[in-house]
């Protein structure tokens, strides 16, 4: 065991997946000798060398689509997109083509590859580089959405999403880069994708958040108990393909459901769970859902970044809302 | 570049006016050539047909390109790999994929996709240009794993406006890789034509921004197109890196089977073009050198019209798949929400029926 954060534990992912298969590239702006601008691809250039560590020139397009190029000729390729703001471009490769390769030539020819992003508010860099574009990637069909919420889901997850044999985008919350460390084995043994996990147990209301927000979810927690409503938190983890049964069942006990997330309400990711839930557990439901989320604005400069992301009493309050109802 | 001569060996009169390349010294080989010009016309007429009929959906002519097609496929090695854009039949048939796999694809099939043969092509790319970076990703998988093996990918001079394109020659360029990128350049991208897609004198000379090197070709002779791209992918193999070629030719069809290019296109230009098609150009030269006669042409077209009729009639037998299908290939494995939008599908398809 030994303590990680969570960028450090992508480090180890990387390592460990490049160690056990030489198929496993790793590509993007200065990613190479400068071990990405998070250092989350550190010492892997000199480890593995220019023919496995690949630093791009400036083309977050063409990243997606050489990734493409060398996943259908049975490379992994994990390319590094700098910052999410910039990873807009790469949604034609994704959409257009990494996603449905598989379904247009009925097989013949798969594209394995991770895109990785460091995603979210909460660091003040400047402006287009706190994105979270979880739900745009999540509407495509035909690739996975991965956000994980602590250093041994990133590394599980990601080695999870390194061999998986179809292309996953892979959302790493810059704000939890290295907010904490956990002691994570690297053992290789990698997480199941699509699987939400439930960091904590409750009966009387169900949080559901992902990535950064999890932090803020398990707080409101902790100050509900104190309160004495039991909340039940729910880490999504992978937004697609989405675990709907572990979030129905969870709101089928607790009857109340709280969703958080930091990117704008109006199609957002929530809207989803929500409507499952509306859709497939209505009678089970004691108040009505409510969303805690980003407003529908852009992302504010550093200055008033901390206003816009949703803290811990703005869940607390949707929480008791839910509880208040009758 | 713009100051270099135009590479051509035939004229449009089909007389030789340059150096033969080795492999146009054995007759076989050009009527091997000439075969597939006439079977890719024969083709595109019946697509036409079928389509004016309602039984084949948009379809992309490529009337008067057929030997920028299957002059770069004939340069390419079985095991290269061919990144086309929606254009490319000559190219696709020269290199395996089958007449009745091309008729699916154009008739809304994705089974079209999924070619018996050249197992590692691309099927075609609809968004223009956004293939150009996949081929940088294949040569670069080449190059690493030490392969002689290169990547050819075809586009039209409107793909040269994209950052894609750019971005792809550039790449290719850094990293050396295999790749040779030909523009299918047929003056025209749908209505906009060659000199308001953009100012630069020659499109090969976009190679230049990307250190490649950049050739003009006439891409009405087929010798000449196989000749320059056999070049560069010899370069290719010999790690010297990536090229850019353009082949201008010229589109004598509609943009597609949707488009009315008399809107935008006097007849008189296209008319003007006709002498220097392709199909004829080599029928002259081969029948100037004693290869070819009427026996031997109506004998070839016979035989090509034959199996695209037959082609076509084993497209149109061919039941559509059934809805779950649309499922069964997205991810390697089901996913269960996945599963049950495949089922209820099966049960509104039923219902429907
Ligand atoms: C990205 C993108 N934009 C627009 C279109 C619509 N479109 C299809 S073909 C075409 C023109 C392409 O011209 P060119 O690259 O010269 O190829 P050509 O069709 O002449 O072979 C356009 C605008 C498209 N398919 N993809």
């Amino acid at each position: 065991m030994t303590e990680l954060s969570l960028v450090q534990a992508v480090n180890a992912a990387l390592r460990h997946a490049m160690n056990e298969d030489e198929r496993v590239l790793v590509l993007g702006e200065d990613v190479g000798i400068d071990g990405g601008v998070f250092r989350a691809t550190e010492g892997l250039f000199k480890t593995f060398g220019e023919q496995r560590v690949l630093d791009t020139p400036l083309a977050e397009a063409s990243i997606a689509g050489v990734s493409i190029g060398l996943a259908v000729q049975g490379f992994h390729p994990v390319a590094e997109i700098q910052f999410t703001g910039f990873a807009y471009v790469c949604i034609d490769q994704i959409l257009n083509h990494a996603s449905r390769l598989r379904a247009r030539t009925r097989g013949r020819l798969t594209c394995p590859m991770v895109l990785r992003s460091p995603a979210g508010g909460g660091i003040k860099a400047v402006e287009h580089h706190s994105e979270s574009p979880e739900a745009m990637f999540a509407h495509i069909p035909g690739i996975k959405v991965v956000m994980p919420s602590s250093p041994a889901l990133a590394y599980g997850l990601l080695l999870a999403a390194i061999r998986d044999p179809d292309p996953v985008v892979f959302l790493e919350p810059t704000r939890l880069y290295r907010a904490a460390r956990e002691d994570v084995l690297d053992d290789g043994a990698g997480m199941p994708l699509g699987q939400c996990l439930t960091p904590r147990t409750g009966r009387d209301v169900t949080i559901v958040a992902w990535g950064a927000m999890i932090k803020e979810a398990l707080e409101a927690a902790d100050q509900l108990a104190a309160e004495n409503i039991e909340a039940e938190v729910i880490d999504v983890a992978t937004l697609k393909p989405l675990d709907s049964a572990t979030i129905l069942a969870s709101v089928e006990r607790t009857g109340r459901l709280v969703i958080a997330h930091e990117a704008p309400m109006t199609c957002g990711y929530g809207a989803e769970i929500a409507a499952r839930v509306a859709g497939r557990a209505m009678t089970s439901l004691l108040a009505p859902i409510e969303r805690v989320t980003g407003y529908d604005t852009m992302m504010p400069y550093a200055r008033m970044e901390a206003q816009y992301l949703p803290k811990v009493g703005a869940i607390l309050a949707a929480a008791r809302r839910a509880m208040a109802f009758t | 570049m713009s100051g270099k001569q135009l590479l051509c060996v035939l004229d449009r009169d089909g007389k030789l006016v340059g150096p033969m390349p080795k492999f146009a010294r054995e007759p076989a080989e050009l009527q091997r050539l000439y075969r597939t010009l006439v079977l890719t016309r024969i083709f595109d007429t019946k697509a036409i047909a079928l389509q004016r009929t309602g039984r084949l959906g948009t379809y992309a002519s490529s009337l008067g390109q057929e030997a920028v097609s299957v002059g770069a496929a004939a340069a390419m090695a079985k095991n290269d790999v061919l990144v086309p854009s929606f254009r490319e039949h000559g190219a696709q048939l020269w290199r395996g994929v089958t007449l009745k796999e091309l008729f699916l694809y154009w008739g809304g099939d994705e089974r079209g996709n999924d070619f018996a043969d050249p197992r590692e092509d691309f099927p075609n790319c609809v968004p223009v240009a956004s293939h150009a970076p996949h081929a940088v990703g294949v040569a670069l998988a080449f190059r690493l794993r030490g392969n002689k093996r290169a990547a050819v990918c075809v586009f039209g001079d409107g793909a040269t406006s994209k950052g894609d394109v750019a971005e792809a020659l550039n790449m290719a360029g850094v990293w050396k890789v295999p790749a040779v990128f030909v523009i299918n350049n047929n003056a025209w991208a749908i209505s906009v034509p060659r000199e308001k897609q953009t100012a630069a004198a020659t499109l090969a000379q976009k190679a230049v921004a990307a250190g490649i090197p950049g050739e003009q070709v006439d891409g009405n002779d087929v010798i000449a197109v196989r000749a320059v791209t056999e070049r560069a992918l010899a370069r290719a193999r010999q790690g010297l890196g990536p090229t850019l070629i353009e082949a201008l030719t010229y589109r004598l069809c509609d943009h597609t089977t949707s488009d009315d290019a008399s809107r935008y296109r006097d007849n008189a230009e296209v008319s003007g073009h006709w002498p220097a098609e392709p199909v004829a150009r080599l029928r002259s030269f081969l029948t100037n050198c004693g290869h070819w006669d009427k026996n031997k042409e109506e004998a070839l077209l016979h035989e090509c019209s034959s199996a695209v009729e037959g082609a076509a009639e084993e497209y149109l037998a061919t039941p559509a798949q059934p809805i779950s299908s649309i499922f069964d290939y997205i991810y390697a494995k089901i996913p269960a929400e996945l599963a049950e939008q495949r089922e209820a599908a099966a049960v509104q398809a039923q219902s429907d029926a």
